[in-house]
């Protein structure tokens, strides 16, 4: 029995020493690899690298659909500084862009903890608190038009029901409920991916350590502060930084919901450069709003690499 | 939290079940709407419930042209681009997991970065690109671009699998005198069978749900995918339609539903375990 093991050990042994050899056998035959890789670099670098330098390039130009491209440095950027357009789209992009984020994550945190109690009917309520989130981003705007529909949307049925509003209000074209409407329409499908991600991230966390924060005396709410937040950060950091990208770059719902109107208050950044560039044509101007966007995504990426590297060289 | 009273208990019942009612209902409405009669859509106070059912708006919607064209596009371009972007990326991942380079850092920087960059940025040359040899407005083109648009994700998942499959396993074969495609093919890719499946679920469904693309490059009203037609009956026509819309809603959201109940652990435990170990 003994040396049927030890025998074992030694081939497990010898196989490990096999493997390695083959690993830097294999390393040494890169050409092998690129040639494997061959079509994926193609297609990468035709399909999607070329045109994003070619798209950070034409920024500096004063391209129109047909003419001729001549580059003309920051004048695109001047522009932009003082066109109160885009400064109005800038605006609403980051209260969109803050507002959203700060709710989704919030509430799909305490989605998130509620179903981390193991409680009964936990994977039942997943799969329903799923559901919006694979709601495709077009649906989710019809979803909420036919909601905020003046006269037959469920919004004003219930307002109205309840006595709090005597005359329908029409949600999506006026100036003051507009931009709480497309919000509430915003964080609704997003709620359940943030929950869902957090869920993921809180059932890392060993129940060891809320049973050592209870045999210290931590209540409920010490164990959040002390316990799972901290433990969570990584997760959490990784979830507000993509989400922030996320809707910074949101079209499709406020396509449907309003397409940017009324009078451009819910005219995202992506919506601006779309009509620029594909309703007027002026390529490159499009293009310069594009690069101020990878400019403040870039920033947020930089902060979540941040914490991220922190957190490592801490542990 | 083993010992928790029943009252907390119910309160987070409660609780969850407020969330839910939040959630659900948009959904519950619109599917209401698709099966309530047209009169009773627009009489003065529509019950949340319908107080009788058709299923008139699901029949006008498969029997009508344009929505069924389009989604019988959709069909087209998700198919040929689930197919092509799942033949790219099982060679690929297994040529990142098999030979360590600095080509691996590259692509996985690459997969990141292409998550990152506004799509407007490579819309633009793109767009000026295709138009010059002549693939907008053409199905093949949108195919195309979907495959590099679903790529980064299902190479990333599929290096993710290769990268648990044993080498000792190709090691017997090769032994036995396989060539490489031999034991891409006949070892890796019965392995691989419930990746590929999970990638060609991600693939189709993002190529069903994507938007921006396909409004740009598809301009003429035959050849439009499912959410741009869904898109343009928003508009003034659409006031009329509540109905076969809320019916063709109800149609694009089900195979999205079904991916996600399915693939839910796929999501989650790469960000997870990304954000964890880097």
């Amino acid at each position: 029995m003994l040396r049927t093991i030890k025998r074992l050990i030694t081939i497990d042994q010898a196989m490990k020493i096999i493997n390695k050899k083959n690993h830097t056998l294999y390393s040494k035959k890169e050409l092998g690899q690129i040639q494997l890789l061959l079509p994926v670099i193609l297609l990468v670098t035709v399909f999607s690298l070329a045109p994003l330098l070619r798209g950070i390039y034409l920024g500096f130009t004063d391209y129109r659909l047909g003419d001729p491209i001549s580059f003309n440095g920051i004048e695109n950027y001047i522009q932009l500084f003082n066109d109160e357009y885009f400064w109005k789209s800038f605006k609403i992009g980051m209260v969109w862009t803050f507002i959203v984020t700060a709710l989704q994550v919030s509430l799909g945190l305490g989605l998130a903890l509620l179903l981390n109690t193991k409680i009964r009917f936990v994977s039942f309520y997943t799969i329903l608190i799923l559901i919006p989130w694979a709601t495709p981003p077009i649906i989710r705007g019809i979803l909420w038009r036919q909601m905020y529909e003046p006269n037959t949307g469920a919004v004003n049925i219930l307002l109205s029901d309840a006595g709090l509003i005597s005359a329908p209000i029409n949600w999506l074209t006026s100036f003051e409920y507009v931009i709480p409407a497309v919000i509430v329409a915003g964080i609704w499908g997003e709620i359940s991916k943030a929950a869902i991600f957090l869920l993921a991230g809180l059932q890392t966390i060993p129940n060891d350590l809320y049973e050592a924060g209870k045999i210290d005396g931590a209540g409920i709410w010490d164990q959040f502060w002390r316990i799972t937040l901290p433990v969570l950060k990584p997760v959490l950091a990784a979830i507000v930084s993509l989400t922030f990208m996320w809707n910074f770059n949101t079209f499709g719902i406020i396509w449907v919901l309003t397409q940017g109107g009324p009078g451009g208050l819910t005219r995202l950044p992506m919506l601006a450069a779309y009509e620029e560039g594909f309703r007027y044509g002026y390529i490159g101007y499009a293009a310069a709003i594009g690069n101020v966007m990878v400019i403040i995504l870039s920033v947020m990426l930089f902060m979540y690499i941040r914490v991220q590297l922190r957190e490592r060289n801490e542990s | 939290m083993k010992n928790m009273s029943a009252l907390s208990k119910t309160a987070i019942h409660g609780l969850i079940i407020l969330y839910i009612i939040f959630l659900l209902f948009p959904l519950l409405w619109v599917v209401a709407s698709s099966l309530k009669p047209t009169q009773e859509i627009y009489s003065g106070s529509p019950t949340i419930l319908p107080q009788q059912i058709t299923f008139d708006h699901y029949s006008s919607v498969i029997n009508g042209q344009r929505i069924f064209r389009s989604m019988w596009n959709s069909v087209i371009v998700g198919t040929f681009s689930t197919i092509l972007v799942v033949l790219l990326a099982i060679p690929s991942a297994y040529a990142m997991v098999r030979y360590k380079s600095i080509v691996n850092n590259a692509i996985l920087g690459w997969i990141l970065v292409s998550q990152i960059f506004p799509v407007i940025l490579v819309m633009i040359p793109l767009y000026v690109m295709l138009r010059y040899i002549g693939l907008t407005d053409s199905l093949t083109g949108l195919t195309l671009i979907y495959v590099v648009w679903s790529l980064p994700f299902v190479l990333w998942m599929m290096y993710g699998y290769v990268k648990s499959i044993p080498l000792e396993l190709e090691e017997a074969a090769v032994i036995d005198g396989a060539s490489r495609t031999q034991v891409i093919f006949t070892i890796l890719m019965p392995l691989l069978l419930p990746a590929i499946g999970a990638s060609a679920l991600f693939a189709f469904i993002s190529s069903w749900n994507e938007f921006f693309f396909a409004l740009v490059l598809m301009k003429s009203p035959t050849l439009a995918t499912l959410q741009v037609e869904l898109a343009r009956y928003t508009g003034m026509e659409g006031q009329s339609r509540t109905g076969p819309l809320a019916a063709a809603s109800v149609i694009a959201t089900i195979p999205s539903i079904i991916l996600f109940i399915f693939m839910r652990k796929w999501f989650t435990t790469g960000l997870v375990s990304g954000a964890l170990k880097g």
